[in-house]
């Protein structure tokens, strides 16, 4: 269980371009739950993200797993429970290594990297199994370098990659925005098995609300820091794209924009 | 015959520095000026060590750990107290002077009567009082393949792994859930142990030890690399490690030949015209764009 409490950021506090992003924030977001998120830019979804990850500090509040105060732990510490998929598919992979050094990096997380063989050979078999389900035709192309693979097939890596280890949760930031429709809903397909699959509990950042509706058990709406809209259970199941659209004109029209 | 001979033995020496430069030029991404301080730093621990009787070939071991000592303050002061990667070197290079001067005592000892790794007892045991030339470059020939070997094994191991890692898309490092920074530190170390043990070579070659020796050697290994990598981009069967010592060599060699020509005086302006047209011939002046996307 995720827990965030009573959560405040502001960007370039002190100066005149003083921002408040979330002011008394709080969400929780229970075991093996599935989290759309959607909202305006701005809204604060990505930094969201970046707060439970801990690539940015924020100026107050809690963030707790499972009851464990993590509001303080460093990025790489927290993110041993955690994968996490960008929005950039370079972000994920090494482009200078081999889509086995990258595999086989991908299953030591959390463990020593020590003076041992970097790629356990007894393991390829394993790695070429997880490609394969991507229908990419990676498994065939192990030596070559992932700087020469499209981005789709990138990110299909950066995804297998992220969940091959055991994770509490999976943090997906817009992993279908850089990608062309039809890859984007391979990638789509691939991650709703792999969540299920794992029972993964997962948030997932998304502009298409088409995949906000139908993935996930909850859907939740960012404006200006706070949720305004958060569905979940039945709901969700019978929410449809037009009401989220309305609402999301709603808020645009409060803007004035 | 001894103008090629000397050629290739520097340039070997050299290639050493080299390795350490292609650690961190092309595999960390970090710009290291430390490297003029910790050649030198190798020297200045040699020549002290020789001068108060230490074997000789026990210098190379204590050599290297003194560079990675310095390379690990290169790190530390880039990670821990967040100064850019440039002026971190500058830092520790202008720091290792005083250093260098310290364990050296002066700036210039000679060790023309001193037993080195090149002229000792045991080798006149084995070869008698006149030791063969060639006795010389095996000798630095053991040191490189040595160095360069066990680099070649380290980089296929997880740590090595996470080394090209750190250079080539540091956000991984972080998502396999380790610390950056240490990957760095660790990296520097490596590289700026193996600058020294270049140094150390090269002050019992040259058997005297000079403060001024590490002053331009920062080109020296970047145009090694750079010549190296851009001949052998084409060819993938030779490894950027075996790469970068053709490269000294070949670098060495247009030196001694441009001195040949021109005024001993005008060595430090040929080196910098040498450099720049290495760099706009092989196009390597753009900066590696960070996204791939």
């Amino acid at each position: 269980m995720l827990e965030l409490k009573h959560i405040q950021k502001y960007y370039n506090p002190g100066t005149v371009n003083e921002m408040c992003l979330f002011e008394d924030f709080n969400l929780t977001i229970q075991e093996g739950q599935f989290v759309s998120v959607v909202g305006s830019n701005g809204s604060g979804k990505t930094s969201m993200l970046n707060l439970i990850c801990g690539s940015i500090d924020l100026d107050d509040g809690k963030i707790l797993i499972d009851g464990h105060d993590i509001t303080r732990e460093k990025e790489y510490k927290r993110l041993k429970r955690i994968g996490r998929v960008y929005q950039n598919p370079a972000m994920g992979t090494c482009p200078n290594m081999t889509i086995l050094e990258n595999m086989a990096m991908a299953d030591n997380k959390g463990k020593f990297f020590g003076l041992t063989r970097g790629t356990n050979k007894q393991r390829i078999g394993y790695y070429k199994e997880c490609l394969r389900q991507l229908n990419l035709g990676l498994e065939e192309k192990m030596d070559i370098k992932v700087g020469n693979l499209s981005g789709g097939q990138r990110q299909a890596m950066s995804l297998v990659m992220s969940t091959m280890t055991p994770i509490d949760f999976l943090i997906l930031d817009e992993h279908t925005a850089a990608l062309d429709p039809k890859t984007a809903e391979r990638i789509m397909e691939l991650t709703g098995k792999i969540v299920q699959e794992k029972k993964l509990t997962t948030i997932m950042v998304t502009h298409n609300l088409r995949y906000a509706v139908e993935y996930g058990d909850r859907l939740l709406m960012m404006h200006q820091g706070k949720a305004v809209m958060d569905v979940a259970g039945e709901e969700k199941k019978n929410i449809k794209v037009e009401q989220i659209l309305e609402q999301f004109n709603q808020i645009s029209i409060e803007c004035g924009n | 015959m001894d103008f090629l001979l000397t050629v290739i033995e520097q340039g070997l020496i050299y290639g050493i520095l080299a390795l350490g430069v292609y650690i961190t030029y092309k595999i960390l991404d970090f710009p290291d000026l430390t490297v003029d301080g910790s050649f030198p730093l190798g020297a200045a621990v040699t020549a002290a060590l020789i001068t108060r009787g230490v074997n000789p070939y026990l210098t190379l071991p204590i050599s290297f750990l003194a560079g990675a000592a310095a390379g690990t303050c290169t790190g530390l002061i880039h990670v821990k107290c967040k100064v850019r990667d440039l002026l971190s070197g500058i830092i520790m290079m202008t720091a290792l002077y005083t250093i260098n001067l310290e364990i050296a005592g002066t700036n210039n000892v000679p060790l023309f009567s001193k037993d080195t790794m090149f002229k000792n007892a045991a080798l006149s045991g084995i070869f008698g009082e006149k030791i063969p030339v060639y006795v010389k470059l095996l000798l630095i020939l053991a040191v490189v393949l040595l160095s360069k070997i066990l680099l070649d094994l380290y980089l296929k191991t997880k740590s090595g792994y996470l080394l090209r890692a750190v250079g080539d898309n540091d956000n991984l490092v972080t998502s396999l859930a380790k610390d950056k920074g240490n990957v760095k530190i660790l990296g520097l170390a490596i590289a700026n142990g193996l600058v020294a043990l270049s140094g150390c070579v090269f002050c019992q070659e040259q058997r005297v030890f000079d403060i001024s020796s590490g002053t331009g050697s920062m080109v020296i290994g970047l145009a090694s690399v750079i010549i190296g990598t851009a001949l052998f981009k084409k060819i993938p069967k030779v490894k950027t490690t075996t790469a970068v010592f053709i490269g000294a060599i070949l670098y060495k060699g247009c030196v001694a030949l441009a001195i040949k020509f021109f005024d001993p005086q005008a060595m430090k302006l040929i080196t910098a015209a040498l450099f720049l047209l290495i760099l706009v011939v092989s196009m390597d002046r753009k900066r590696k764009v960070k996204s791939h996307a």
